[in-house]
């Protein structure tokens, strides 16, 4: 019945939405949800498989130029009320949904409304995207944007660029997340790194068992695929930080430091 | 909720206001109310079988299932995730079997089309009044896997890592039992298959 509920809108009101959305897309300027193009190219993953050593080839896609904010959030949820917090299922989001929000659909402050959504569940992310015509990116359209700094492509052999990642971890999670607004990475994504954790469309199954084809052990057998997943670079742990995080989550979990952006692949 | 407040937050979202209303329909939940919180049938994943039947996850509502997910190019587990269905399934008595369907739905849309779950359940023998062999889009692959908590990721070669599983679903949708034992039966399932069939009213 929910999932109808679009389609019963009644028609004055769709009407009413409609000439708004085009209004505003006009009036809001640079408020607007921007997507930049990642070509095209070659990446080494920290996530090498067996199977493919070396760099991967990837096609080019575009990406949320900063990630999804509570406001945007918000209206999402205004237009879509299944993903209320107190309507939603808890086969698709736990007990922690949107809790840092004054009520079901209204933010915590004023100033809520540009920083980025966090305790928002797996499945909600990927229903937000989806209604930007988009998904969540994979891990490695992520890793391959989050790799760049201000002027490169491929900054992660620059000790000070992950010392600097780094200090992020240091801040304590206490303080209020600041708005984004990132500088803009070589492709013109902001906030990948120093403001969130987000969740990707694969979080689950970064880490699998290394050896699937080894019969012996019963416990190996649920693991099919020829690739087994090394981690390369062990150096780069800011990054294998957070994949470790991601592997340590249930699509339904939300937590107050993990948020979002989308993708739009190219076809 | 204000009529102001509602500008407001439109102000900001500009076109995502109007395209968020499209969502709706790629969102989950039908007749949420009347399923448990915890039931997979809040979501609403349009699959095909290997007869070319389309379907949705929710038209299984009502008889307990054993639900796996598998693609048909790999060569180890996959073979065998069907020979460990088939050993659970011998554990039971015809009766039992009667009422519990099986339900594969593959990882890999884009190479197991209609026609290769078809030649898979033809050369497997599998009978398509018990087993349904199914495929969905790519971004229906992944919400069900999250749902049946079956882990997954795409490798560049178009092979998949997964983690296989046998997992129980009850009449109201419910996740009731799972083995990621391959090879024979695992009797602690087989014992909680029973169970559920017994404890599920027809």
């Amino acid at each position: 019945m929910l999932s109808r509920r679009g389609s019963r809108l009644d028609r004055s009101r769709q009407r009413w939405l409609a000439a708004f959305a085009g209004a505003l897309i006009f009036a809001s300027g640079a408020q607007a949800v921007e997507y930049v193009r990642i070509p095209a190219g070659t990446f080494s993953s920290v996530l090498a498989s067996d199977a493919t050593p070396g760099p991967v080839a990837y096609r080019a896609f575009d990406m949320r130029t900063h990630p999804v904010t509570q406001g945007e959030f918000q209206a999402f949820v205004i237009a879509n009320p299944q993903w209320r917090r107190d309507r939603i299922s808890r086969t698709f989001a736990d007990a922690g949904y949107l809790q840092n929000w004054r009520s079901a659909l209204v933010l915590a402050s004023d100033q809520a409304d540009r920083q980025p959504v966090v305790s928002v569940s797996w499945f909600a992310a990927q229903a937000f995207c989806e209604g930007e015509g988009a998904r969540l990116p994979t891990w490695s359209e992520w890793e391959l944007a989050a790799a760049a700094d201000v002027s490169r492509r491929d900054a992660r052999e620059d000790p000070a660029w992950r010392a600097r990642i780094l200090s992020w971890y240091a801040r304590p999670a206490t303080q209020a997340l600041p708005s984004v607004a990132g500088s803009p990475n070589f492709y013109g994504v902001g906030d990948l790194h120093g403001l969130i954790w987000e969740w990707v469309d694969d979080f689950s199954a970064l880490l699998v068992n290394p050896d699937s084809r080894s019969a012996e052990d019963g416990d190996k057998l649920q693991f099919c695929g020829a690739g087994a997943i090394n981690l390369q670079q062990r150096e780069n742990y800011a990054v294998l930080m957070r994949i470790a995080l991601l592997s340590s989550l249930n699509a339904s979990d939300s937590t107050s430091t993990l948020g979002f952006r989308c993708v739009r692949p190219i076809h | 909720m204000s009529r102001h407040a509602h500008l407001r937050t439109f102000l900001v979202v500009g076109a995502l206001t109007f395209s968020a209303l499209g969502a709706c329909a790629a969102t989950p939940a039908a007749s949420a109310a009347t399923l448990p919180s915890a039931s997979i049938y809040h979501l609403s994943t349009p699959l095909t079988d290997q007869n070319g039947k389309q379907f949705t996850l929710q038209d299984r509502r009502g008889r307990p299932m054993l639900v796996s997910m598998f693609y048909t190019s790999c060569q180890f587990v996959c073979p065998l995730l069907v020979d460990t269905l088939r050993e659970t399934e011998a554990k039971l008595t015809p009766a039992e079997r009667e009422r519990l369907s099986i339900l594969m739905v593959s990882f890999d849309p884009e190479h197991d089309t209609v026609g290769v779950l078809k030649a898979t359940a033809e050369q497997r023998g599998l009978d398509s009044a018990h087993w349904v062999l199914a495929r969905t889009d790519a971004g229906n692959v992944r919400k069900l896997a999250a749902v049946l908590g079956v882990q997954y990721r795409a490798l560049a070669n178009g092979e998949f890592n997964h983690t296989t599983s046998l997992i129980l679903i009850d009449s109201a949708g419910r996740i009731v039992g799972r083995t990621a034992r391959m090879g024979d039966a695992d009797p602690s399932f087989v014992k909680q298959v029973k169970a559920t069939l017994q404890s599920d009213p027809q």
